[in-house]
């Protein structure tokens, strides 16, 4: 009932967006697919609901082949793609009416599994979908890729270009319809939404670079991250990275990640470092790995 | 069916909400036969011709001096060969020559009846012939006037004859014309509009994956163009009886079920317009380009078919347009049933079945 996906391969003319992917999503499972702009996830999100062909491997969804029972994977599945892909000159009643009978249900037949989302949007409902904001926007796509109870879920990117609150009810819903049996395979380019996962795929170029629960990946990370400040940034930035030993630097807020090359590494030998190099108020502390650290490792 | 009749629901709603769409809808058809109504009209004035007088006698004379005194006509030449004819008219300014027989009084007077040869221009089929009917009352009313006081009664025979197209076949009626693009426009143009504005917001990705099937989407976003085109055509029956008091001799149900055969071949031609363009741009042009410049150059609307240069000719036998122009000429002027257009309609219904299958064929169940 969940997702298989082997081998799955494809190709834009020549240019290559999805490279000999393969993982499963286990029934009822949250999974996440966290990659940048351009990493594939639209594209996979598109062989799973059966609108492209892959052009090597195979996929099922439900236990339907992707290819072959492509009629049956569309009565069971609710698609949210990237973009808003409502109608915007109907309203939030009729487009959720529309979606209803489309897929030969009510909305009052599986009234229960929107409602939490639905109530927050309700008194708008005769209002265009076009005119809402971004997040009720996203709501309403919610409740209508659910109004038919499907038994896997494709959400692409559903919190981009969503304000951090509403990010997180999004997510919050998320949870509670994964308790009502339903797999969800979730897309996102930010990171910190990775760990409300079960388990995530790190994406990138059209290829998996790691799959396992978020805690494991970071888990996994091998070397220590330090948080490192000074007052001027830029200067620090260039510094770090001039350094011998530097493994790794980006900039996290108003702080810099930095990793060592040595597994023996001495802050005080970094500060003093730094402070050869004009830099003042200098911290250097260690800090927890976060997702975001893991994907830019594996990136590199 | 629910789902359906539930998708049909959601389409009106789209062409209701949209102003601009209701206008081409319901605002074209009246413009356009409002437009081509007045502006297109029989009427001429200050044509030049030239006269080609035999006789030269007081009774030639006269005739003259009664044409070149009314509005419609004004002498440019006088010329004394027949074979200046020719090349008068080849000039162009010329329209029209009267050629006046020998010895016309005295025939008129000896024999009573005398005749004039009415010669015209036919390139622009339009003027030629109201040109001859001017012509003619002018000469009508001459001979009423002459033969108030004389016994017996003076017959001046006109022998019309056109040249550059002699048979002129096209009698300018510019309502099944107008019909004909509004129809095309209406159907065609709108569907494949609407189909492409799902694939440009990218709701067609959600409809691709629901269960309901391509012909259930096709076929719910013509029925509602159907309804709305039958209503243009209406309207446009009922505009140019009681504005310009255009015949229809034929039966009307005839003409609403040929028009339905036609509104249903648009419509389909609309779909395969959608299946190859992205943008609804693109299906715009496409329907612009494609569709309306045919059907207004090659169906014989405004220039006739058989004064066309071959390739043309044979170009517009696969213009479904020119066939519908032909029954519904056939129906409104000519009144014939059936049994006179089977063959046209015929031809229509086959392009008609080949349009749908065609696209149902070329309508994509994926994104590429």
């Amino acid at each position: 009932m969940g997702i298989t996906i082997n081998n799955i391969s494809k190709a834009y003319n020549e240019v290559s967006a999805l490279q000999d992917i393969s993982f499963n999503v286990k029934p009822g499972e949250l999974f996440g697919l966290i990659g940048p702009d351009g990493a594939g996830k639209t594209t996979l999100f598109r062989v799973l609901t059966t609108l492209l062909f892959a052009d090597k491997g195979t996929a099922t969804v439900a236990g339907y082949d992707v290819v072959n029972d492509y009629k049956s994977i569309r009565n069971s599945v609710g698609y949210m793609p990237g973009r808003f892909s409502l109608y915007q000159d109907l309203t939030v009643e009729e487009n959720l009416h529309f979606f209803a009978t489309i897929f030969g249900t009510t909305i009052a037949e599986n009234y229960d599994l929107i409602k939490e989302i639905y109530v927050q949007i309700e008194p708008f409902k005769k209002r265009r979908a076009g005119d809402l904001s971004g997040g009720m926007k996203q709501k309403l796509a919610l409740s209508c890729a659910l109004i038919h109870k499907p038994k896997v879920l494709f959400l692409d990117e559903p919190t981009t270009g969503v304000d951090p609150v509403s990010r997180k009810e999004f997510w919050e819903m998320l949870k509670r319809l994964q308790k009502k049996g339903i797999t969800i395979l979730v897309s996102t380019p930010y990171m910190d939404e990775a760990a409300l996962c079960d388990r995530i795929a790190l994406i990138q170029d059209g290829k998996i670079l790691e799959i396992d629960t978020p805690q494991a990946i970071v888990k996994h990370y091998p070397k220590t991250i330090y948080n490192v400040s000074a007052s001027n940034m830029y200067a620090l930035i260039k510094s770090l990275n001039e350094y011998v030993y530097s493994h790794s630097v980006y900039p996290f807020g108003e702080f810099v990640h930095y990793t060592d090359q040595r597994d023996d590494f001495n802050p005080t030998d970094l500060k003093s470092y730094l402070e050869a190099k004009g830099l003042k108020n200098i911290t250097i502390n260690p800090t927890e790995t976060t997702i975001e650290d893991t994907f830019m490792e594996l990136a590199r | 069916m629910k789902r359906f009749i539930g998708f049909i629901r959601k389409e009106f709603y789209h062409i209701f909400r949209d102003k601009r769409s209701l206008f081409i809808l319901f605002g074209m058809p009246i413009a356009q036969i409002l437009l081509f109504g007045f502006a297109i009209t029989n009427e001429i004035n200050n044509v030049d011709i030239a006269i080609l007088d035999h006789s030269k006698d007081a009774t030639t004379q006269e005739i003259i001096n009664k044409i070149s005194a009314s509005k419609y006509f004004s002498i440019d030449a006088f010329i004394t060969r027949e074979a200046d004819i020719e090349s008068v008219f080849k000039k162009g300014k010329i329209k029209a020559v009267l050629n006046f027989e020998k010895d016309f009084s005295k025939k008129l007077i000896k024999e009573n009846v005398a005749t004039i040869q009415i010669i015209t221009d036919a390139t622009d089929p339009n003027t030629a012939n109201t040109i001859s009917n001017y012509t003619n009352s002018i000469l009508q009313k001459y001979m009423q006037e002459q033969n108030k006081d004389i016994k017996p009664i003076y017959t001046i025979i006109p022998q019309t004859r056109m040249v550059y197209n002699t048979e002129l076949k096209s009698v300018f009626m510019f309502v099944p014309g107008v019909m004909t693009i509004i129809l095309m426009l209406v159907s065609a143009m709108m569907t494949s509009i609407s189909i492409t504005r799902e694939k440009e917001l990218g709701t067609m990705e959600i409809l691709l994956v629901s269960p309901l099937k391509p012909i259930q989407v096709i076929i719910g976003k013509v029925v509602p163009y159907i309804l709305l085109s039958v209503i243009n055509a209406i309207v446009i029956v009922v505009l140019s009886i009681f504005i310009f008091n255009m015949p229809v001799e034929g039966s009307l149900f005839i003409l609403g079920l040929e028009s339905v055969l036609f509104i249903i071949n648009a419509l389909s031609l609309g779909i395969l317009i959608s299946t190859i363009s992205k943008t609804q741009q693109t299906a715009m042009m496409i329907s612009l380009m494609g569709l309306m410049l045919p059907v207004i150059l090659l169906s014989g609307f405004i220039f006739p078919i058989s004064s066309m240069p071959l390739p043309l000719q044979l170009i517009s036998h696969v213009i479904p347009a020119k066939w519908f122009i032909i029954i519904v000429k056939a129906i409104m002027l000519k009144g014939v049933g059936i049994t006179f257009i089977w063959k046209e309609t015929l031809i229509l219904l086959g392009m008609t079945l080949f349009f749908i299958g065609l696209s149902v064929k070329k309508y994509k169940i994926r994104l590429e």
